[in-house]
Parts: C-alpha cells; sequence; structure tokens
C-alpha cells in the first residue's frame, strides 16, 4: 500500500491531490492530439493546429523532497502508455540511471531506451533490467516508446522530433541547454526545484543581461520569460525534511510558496546506542542535533585559507563519531528503528578542494561510505543527517557565490533526521560587513530570496542551537 | 584568489617588491602595438574629451575635442581616431601566410600578421566597446552624415572589444591586466587596476621601493590618472575653464589660442601614461613567450582575416544585442576558450600548474622505476605499453583509470594503473603513443629512472562542439525564430544619447 494509493493524512491527501491535477493536466494534452498519438513530422503548421491554443509546456515547481522523482515517473509511464513516446532529460548520468531504473521498477513491461555517450559503462541497476536497452544512436532505440538521457546527449540529435519531453531537474538546466534539445519535442514538462543552485558559468556574461533569452538563466526561467502563459504547479508536501526543517528552509529559501512536511514532528526520532562522554567535544553537536534536527558546531572566530584545517578535522569528526555511536533512526519507513551507516551520511562544502580535503581527513581516520561532496553534486539527494561546512567559514569577505540561497539551500536541505552546521563564529558579523551590493539590472526579474538574507535568516535559526567547540 | 597569488603578494609586501607568478610571457605583444589613451568627458556617457594615440613611442599623436557636449565635434574627433586607427589596421593587410592545417585540408590563407591595440586599463577597454557603439550604426549619408570611416571604426572598435572578451586573445588588450597575469603586487587588486600604482610594485625607479613607488602614484599632479576618467580636480580647476575659453573665443586666432592651451593641458595628462605604456611594452617584452602563446595569436590572426573579409563582403554591423541562438553559441566559445586557455597557460608554465599540483590535480616527481620494453599481449595484437612508477611528494588525488599526460611529451598518453597514496606518494603509469611504430621505443620517447615529470589530467585537446539550432529555428521555448536584421537609423539612438 503506497500513500499515492490510499491517502491516510491530510498531508498525504494534499500531495496526491497535487499530483493527480498534474497528471490530468498532462492527460488533456496528450488526448487533444487525436487518433494516432505518433508524432508529426509535417513542419510547424501540423505542431500549431495540434496544439490549439493549448499550452506546449507545463512546470511543476518542488521543494525538497516532495517527490519530483515520483511524478516523473509517473507523467512518464502515463504518456507512454496513452501511446505517447516521451522522451527523458535528466542532467546528469547517475540521475539519468536513476530514473531509468525507477522507470523500469514502475512499468515492467515497458521498452526503455537508455541512449548514451560513447564512453558510458552500464550500471548495474541499469543493467538488472531485461526491458532497458543501452545503445549510443538513438535510431537503435526505434521500438522504445521511452528513451532516457542526459540534456547533453539529447543536444547531439539532428533530428527526431518526440511528442513529449520530461524534463527532472529543469532549473539546473542551462537556458543554452534547452535551446539544444527544445527542437526534438513538442510539448514538455518542467520538473525542478526552484530553490537550488542556479546554473553558472565561468565566463562573463554581462552583455546578455536582461534579454528574455539570457543563456545564463535556468530552463525554466528562460521557458516562462519567452511564454508568460505556461502553468506552473507546486507540489505542496516534503517528505524528506523532517517537521524540524521545514519552518527554517521553507522561512528562508521559499519565502513566498512555504510547503509543509509529510511526517509529524515525533515520527522521526534519533537516538544513539551508547552513551557519550561529557569531555568529547564531537558528542555534544551531535547530541544537540538529535534532539532538536539542527546544531551549528562553532569554531573559535579566524580568517582561514579555503581549506581550513580545523573545521575539515571538524566535520570528518563529526561523522566519525556518528557512526561510533551507533546512531539509529526512527522514522515512518522504520518505526522501529534501524541503524546510520556510513552511507546514510554526507558531508556538505562549497568547494571541492575542501570536499577533497574531508574526503583525505576521513581516509586518514578510516572511515569509509560517507558521501562528501559540493553542493551542486549534492543537488536531488537524500541522506539521513547531514554535516555541511558553512560556505562562509573562516571567511574575509562574502561573496555572491558563498552569499548565494540555492547553495545554501542545497546544503541544508539534504537530510531526514538532522543538520549539522560547522562553522567559525562570526558570520552574522561577515554577513552584516558585506550587505548585497549586486547591481540591479534592468529587465532582469528580482530573485527571491536575496541570498544574503536567507543566510541571516538561516543563521539566526542555527544560533539556537550553537555548540563551542 | 589562489592560495599562491595571496602568497606571492605576502612575499610582495615583505620584500617591497612586485613578485612574478609566472616563468613565461602568456599574451602576445606585438613588434609594432599601437597604444591608445581614452579620455572621456565627466557627467557624459562615453563622450570622448582626448585620446592619445600611436603605434611610436617617439611620435604620439594628441587627438582633443574643444567642446564635447557638441555631437558634430564629437564625431570630427571619430574621424580624426579613425584615420590613425584604420590607417594602422590597414598595414596589417597585406602581407599573407599559408595557413592550411592538417594534410586532407582546403588550402588556405590568412594574414601574416594581426593589429595589437593596448589600452591601460579595463574601462579603456569598456570605452573602445562605447565608442564603437555610438558609432557604428552611424550612416555618411543623408541627415546627421559622418565622415565615411567613422562607422567603418565603429566595426573595427566593437570587433576588438567583442574580441577581448575572449580568453587569451591579444588584439586588444589592458595594461594593468597583461602586468598582472606576470606580477603579483603587495597591494590590492583594486589598487592593481591603477597602471601607474602597479607598475610601480613591478618595476620601481632607482632608490625607490615598490610601496613608495605606488604611493608616489596616487599624486594626481605627477600621475594624472591612465583614463577614461580625468581627475576631478583638473576637471574643476583646468579643463573647465580651459572648455569655456573655447567656446567664448572670438575670431580665429583667439579660437587658436584657447584650443592650443586645451591641447596642451590635456597633453600634460596623457603624456606620463603615454610613457608608462611604453615601459609596460618593454617589460612584457622582456619575459620569453609561453609555447602556446604563438598558436593563440595564430587563432587572433584567423579572426582579424575573417573581420576583413566579412567586412570586404559588405557585411552589416555587429547587431546591438544577441539574437538566443548568437547568444548561446557566443556564451559556448567563450567557455571553450575559457577552459582552453586556463589549460594551455598551466602546460606553458611551470608556476601556473603549481595551482594544480596544491590541490591535486597535477603531481611532480621522480621516475623511481620504469620498464620500457613491456608488450601488453592480451588484444588481438601486441602493442607497446612502458610502465613507469612516479614517486611524489604532492598530495596525489587523481584515481587509478585516469588519462593523464605532461607537457614536455605531447603525444604521449598515461594511464594510471595504480596509486600508492601516503607521502611520498607512488603512481604507477602505463604509456601509450609517441614512442615510434616499433615494439621497442624511440630512444628518449620513455622517461627514464631519475627524470623529473609533471603529469595532469588536464588536456588541452580538442573538444567537439555539438550544433545549435539555425537562427529561423528558434524553437518556441526561446521566444521564435527572431525578426531578419536589418540594420536601421535607430540602431544608432541611446537613450542616453
Amino acid at each position: 500500500m503506497t500513500a499515492a494509493d490510499v491517502p491516510q493524512t491530510s498531508a498525504e491527501a494534499e500531495a496526491a491531490e497535487a499530483v493527480a491535477g498534474v497528471l490530468a493536466g498532462l492527460a488533456g494534452l496528450a488526448t487533444r492530439r487525436g487518433p494516432g498519438g505518433m508524432a508529426t513530422r509535417d513542419g510547424p503548421d501540423g505542431l500549431a493546429g495540434l496544439a490549439g491554443g493549448r499550452h506546449r509546456g507545463v512546470v511543476v515547481d518542488s521543494p525538497p523532497g516532495a517527490g519530483k522523482s515520483a511524478l516523473v515517473v509517473r507523467a512518464t509511464v502515463d504518456l507512454a502508455m496513452a501511446g505517447e513516446p516521451v522522451m527523458v532529460v535528466a542532467q546528469t548520468n547517475g540521475q539519468v540511471d536513476d530514473l531509468t531504473d525507477r522507470l523500469a521498477l514502475a512499468a515492467p513491461r515497458l521498452a526503455i531506451g537508455r541512449l548514451s555517450a560513447a564512453d558510458y559503462v552500464p550500471t548495474p541497476r541499469v543493467l538488472r533490467h531485461l526491458t532497458v536497452s543501452v545503445a549510443q544512436q538513438a535510431g537503435d532505440l526505434a521500438a522504445c516508446p521511452v528513451i532516457v538521457a542526459t540534456a547533453a546527449k539529447w543536444a547531439t540529435l539532428a533530428d527526431g522530433i518526440w511528442p513529449w519531453a520530461v524534463i527532472d531537474e529543469a532549473y539546473q538546466m542551462r537556458s543554452d541547454m534547452l535551446l539544444r534539445i527544445a527542437g526534438r519535442f513538442e510539448r514538455a514538462l518542467f520538473v525542478g526545484d526552484p530553490g537550488q543552485l542556479d546554473p553558472f558559468s565561468t565566463v562573463e556574461s554581462d552583455r546578455w543581461l536582461g534579454l528574455a533569452w539570457d543563456p545564463m538563466q535556468s530552463a525554466v526561467a528562460a521557458l516562462l520569460r519567452n511564454n508568460p502563459g505556461i502553468p506552473v504547479h507546486r507540489l505542496p508536501v516534503s517528505w524528506r525534511l523532517p517537521a524540524t526543517a521545514v519552518p527554517v528552509v521553507g522561512e528562508a529559501f521559499y519565502p513566498f510558496t512555504g510547503f509543509r512536511s509529510g511526517t509529524a514532528p515525533q515520527q522521526r526520532r534519533l537516538e544513539f546506542a551508547t552513551r557519550g562522554f561529557a569531555a568529547w567535544s564531537a558528542d555534544e553537536p551531535i547530541e544537540t542535533a538529535a534532539a532538536s534536527g539542527w546544531a551549528l558546531y562553532e569554531l573559535p572566530a579566524r580568517h582561514t585559507v579555503r581549506t581550513d584545517a580545523e573545521a575539515v578535522v571538524a566535520c570528518a569528526a563529526l561523522a566519525e563519531r556518528i557512526l561510533q555511536r551507533g546512531a539509529v533512526s526512527f522514522s515512518e519507513r522504520a518505526p522501529s528503528g534501524e541503524l546510520v551507516t556510513a552511507d546514510r551520511i554526507a558531508i556538505g562544502t562549497a568547494h571541492r578542494d575542501q570536499a577533497r580535503a574531508v574526503r583525505s581527513q576521513l581516509g586518514e581516520l578510516s572511515v569509509a561510505g560517507v558521501t562528501v561532496d559540493t553542493a551542486n553534486r549534492l543537488q536531488g539527494r537524500e541522506f539521513d543527517v547531514t554535516i555541511v561546512l558553512h560556505p562562509l567559514s573562516g571567511r574575509v569577505d562574502a561573496t555572491a557565490f558563498h552569499l548565494e540561497a540555492g547553495r545554501l539551500c542545497v546544503l541544508t536541505s539534504r537530510h531526514r533526521h538532522a543538520c549539522i552546521v560547522v562553522a567559525r563564529a562570526g558570520i552574522p558579523e561577515l554577513l552584516d560587513a558585506h550587505p548585497s551590493t549586486e547591481p540591479v539590472h534592468l529587465n532582469v526579474p528580482a530573485k527571491f530570496p536575496d541570498g544574503w538574507e536567507a543566510n541571516q535568516a538561516v543563521m539566526a535559526h542555527l544560533s539556537r542551537h550553537r555548540v563551542r567547540a | 584568489m589562489s592560495t599562491l597569488t595571496a602568497l606571492a603578494r605576502a612575499r610582495a609586501v615583505a620584500s617591497a617588491v612586485a613578485q612574478p607568478i609566472s616563468t613565461v610571457r602568456h599574451v602576445h605583444v606585438s613588434d609594432r602595438p599601437l597604444v591608445l589613451i581614452p579620455l572621456a568627458l565627466a557627467g557624459e556617457a562615453s563622450a570622448p574629451l582626448a585620446a592619445m594615440v600611436g603605434d611610436d613611442p617617439g611620435s604620439a599623436r594628441l587627438l582633443v575635442v574643444a567642446q564635447p557636449r557638441n555631437r558634430d565635434q564629437r564625431f570630427a574627433f571619430a574621424a580624426g581616431l579613425a584615420t590613425v586607427i584604420l590607417g594602422y589596421i590597414d598595414t596589417f593587410r597585406s602581407a599573407v601566410e599559408d595557413a592550411s592545417s592538417g594534410a586532407d585540408r582546403e588550402p588556405r590563407q590568412r594574414f601574416a600578421d594581426a593589429p595589437q591595440v593596448l589600452v591601460p586599463n579595463r574601462a579603456g577597454i569598456g570605452f573602445v566597446r562605447l565608442l564603437g557603439r555610438s558609432t557604428r550604426f552611424r550612416r555618411s549619408d543623408g541627415e546627421y552624415a559622418v565622415d565615411p570611416a567613422v562607422p567603418v571604426l565603429g566595426r573595427w572598435l566593437t570587433f576588438l572589444a567583442e574580441r577581448a572578451e575572449y580568453p587569451g586573445s591579444c588584439l586588444l588588450l589592458a595594461a594593468t591586466e597583461a602586468l598582472a597575469l606576470h606580477w603579483a603586487s603587495g597591494q590590492s587588486p583594486v589598487e592593481d587596476l591603477n597602471l601607474a600604482a602597479l607598475l610601480g610594485w613591478v618595476d620601481p625607479p632607482s632608490g625607490m621601493t615598490g610601496p613608495e613607488a605606488a604611493a608616489a602614484a596616487e599624486d594626481p599632479l605627477t600621475c594624472p590618472p591612465a583614463g577614461p576618467a580625468t581627475d576631478p580636480t583638473f576637471d574643476n580647476e583646468v579643463l573647465a575653464p580651459l572648455i569655456a575659453a573655447c567656446a567664448r573665443a572670438d575670431g580665429d586666432a583667439a579660437a587658436h589660442r584657447a584650443e592650443a592651451s586645451l591641447r596642451a593641458a590635456l597633453s600634460g595628462q596623457l603624456t606620463p601614461t603615454w610613457k608608462l605604456m611604453w615601459r609596460a611594452v618593454g617589460l612584457l617584452r622582456g619575459l620569453p613567450p609561453g609555447g602556446r602563446v604563438a598558436p593563440r595569436w595564430d587563432a587572433d590572426k584567423d579572426a582579424f582575416t575573417g573581420y576583413v573579409t566579412y567586412l570586404g563582403e559588405g557585411g552589416p554591423p555587429q547587431p546591438r544585442r544577441d539574437s538566443a541562438v548568437a547568444a548561446a553559441r557566443r556564451l559556448d566559445w567563450l567557455e571553450r576558450a575559457q577552459a582552453g586557455y586556463a589549460i594551455q597557460r598551466a602546460l606553458d608554465d611551470p608556476l601556473v600548474m603549481a595551482e594544480y599540483r596544491m590541490t591535486g590535480e597535477a603531481f611532480a616527481g621522480t621516475v623511481t622505476a620504469a620498464e620500457p620494453g613491456r608488450i601488453d599481449g592480451t588484444g588481438r595484437r601486441r602493442k607497446l605499453r612502458p610502465l613507469i612508477t612516479v614517486t611524489t611528494e604532492d598530495p596525489v588525488r587523481i584515481e587509478a583509470g585516469t588519462v593523464l599526460s605532461t607537457p614536455g611529451r605531447p603525444g604521449q598518453k598515461a594511464l594510471v594503473v595504480s596509486v600508492y597514496a601516503g607521502r611520498p606518494a607512488r603512481v604507477v603509469l602505463e604509456l601509450s603513443g609517441g614512442m615510434g611504430r616499433a615494439l621497442i621505443p624511440v630512444p628518449g620517447s620513455v622517461p627514464e629512472v631519475g627524470d623529473r615529470l609533471c603529469y595532469t589530467a588536464l588536456s588541452d585537446s580538442y573538444q567537439r562542439s555539438w550544433p545549435f539550432p539555425a537562427r529561423e529555428q528558434t524553437p518556441w521555448t526561446h521566444g521564435g525564430p527572431p525578426p531578419e536584421y536589418v540594420p536601421a537609423d535607430e540602431d544608432a539612438s541611446e537613450v542616453w544619447s
């Protein structure tokens, strides 16, 4: 019995209703295509006739852990079952493999194509399904009603038109990537989390500021600016974030829309199989986090290089201590508790060299299996406990990169139980000394939430769960 | 700022002189660059006030606008500037060289050299861009006609300014940026924007330390700003009365006298920077060029040749804004160029590579074991696959299975077989390529025990670019196909002009 079949709580009912609304909307668009349902290749006139004044796209905004992937899978399967070939677009090979796996599990008789680059090595979770074929040419997958690939792979195709595209993590995709693949589909479902990191570039891109087709925007921003009538749906319930995290994350990063938690405050608990030592500094923060869902482990104020050795040691020591103490998580999935193993813990950083430093520190402690990565790479992933090296920790200045709301949002919204933030003291003062000074440009929609404000909101909350090292 | 640059800045403070942060020169310096120092009138967006320009340190040409608010005088100034700049560009349009690449490619020719324009700072590049924008749409007939050279100048200035965004291009350079690429001063990056102060750190006059020279450069009387903005005190006390005198002058002789005083005052503002510019050129020329500077200059020559051809075919001026497809394509070019440029600099320069060694993306060490004659017999054909072991003190964060290369052996790939982490770390590499066709390596093609080498996963090999849709196939998600671009008189108007 799954949540979607028999709603048990008001949160489930609300979430199910939102998903049903999106699917009904898609079905409405799909059935208007007329008999046959096959892709037309008769040019723009035929397409315009089919569109019949209806929208060519639907956007679904999803806060962290709101069942975005489940929606992508259901929408894809529904469309494919209705006889509409679907191209599924994700942003990384890992995401594509995950989706392929989930699609194959959801629709065991559906033929699925996994389109890949030449150097791709199929992962076990793709190979275990007999219904999944892997190929490098779209022509080899012509018999598959569903083809899954990364956006970069779809961009290599020069022809072929699919009646539907389902685009996952659409806010991570850049507008110029959408430009390359938009010729391959007639209609599209865009699903993504608007609170996450914006696409970025290493080159100066001011010359396009204010243009509706600025290639540096996210795909969804470009779509909505050029097609203002496109409906935007929103998933209302986060199944990942615990009740302790939803008010903080919602207020800081989704100030106008908000969302609610799918679980009640007592449904998620974190306990330890062993007792701590009063003198052991790593015990207090993890116990604070277990009790309240949050902890700020504050190191003495100091300006440091990016790979702050003390902060790196602290991050690794916290992960090690959680494992040593035998943390047990109680949730709606495991009411009688399950051990928090290394693969359920993640350490998130702002920069790659910081992640590398934490990884090598974990190696010295002989702790294996803990995920350590940057915010960009943790997007879309879920863990029981996360340890975050605060992007502003030890910094002399607060640059736009380090203030970006999406970065902090990703780092503080990956956990099901608790989040421990490691930081040097003095971040609120640093924020006060560096108010946002980004210029305001004409024709550029104001971006909410403001990174400076979001950082202040998160620090204000964390200060209530502060543990000094 | 990277950790190594921060260290170099700290050392510069300690030793009171700028520290080199590169061992080779990463920019091309022409034998005959054109130095251009523009000045703008305060309070008027991109209103030219004066310019000192020329390709000979001994003869600077001074152009002055007696009344910068007068549009006719502005375009007369542009026509004067066009004479100098277009004349300079024309000198590169005769000698050609063969540029056919590859055995089966079409034979192709390009100009043997290209113009190089040097301005003092990044704001100077911005001024070139704006002056280009305000002149390239002008017409030489009808109402408000301008000299026919003015719109051509506008297109060339726009070409240069757009090319300056392209990482690694040297057609239009800012002197402060070229210097900061090679030396770290003991002042902040914002203070480095001042050419005089930066040069004071890099090359202090005898008897002075870097900080003393930089402090002396802050006096606007001895070191006037390098433009385009002028010194406000000069504006109020010297420039304003002289411009007013020009406007009041009654009769040819009086006008001539007033203008001569204005020229003398502006020459006094520009000449110190003119000398600094040529000193900067001399300092850059003193560095040995990196191995990949010439190929990048070849790309600049190609771009120059391409634009000459485009103009010769009567191509319209660059549009005010990029279309959706043009913007995406340009971003793709820039990102590729940026990535390639960063890697090329590292491959050319051990000091730049040191940044990558710090982060574990490269390592330098000594060959401690070698099996030069090893044959891989597992496949259908026996292949020469020597093994070497490199021992290094660097933090190695490269995983087995990665393909590496070393700057001195471009044709040779090294597959990481295994990594024994620790200090020192040992990395076992399997070599392929660049050893001749036989099963015995050509002498010297396999590193020997005791050789010191740097291996990195960075590679500047060609990356295939996938096509963008054609302009007329701009998809509905990006507003559909844009209307055909037709240059119009309105293009020249600006909200602020």
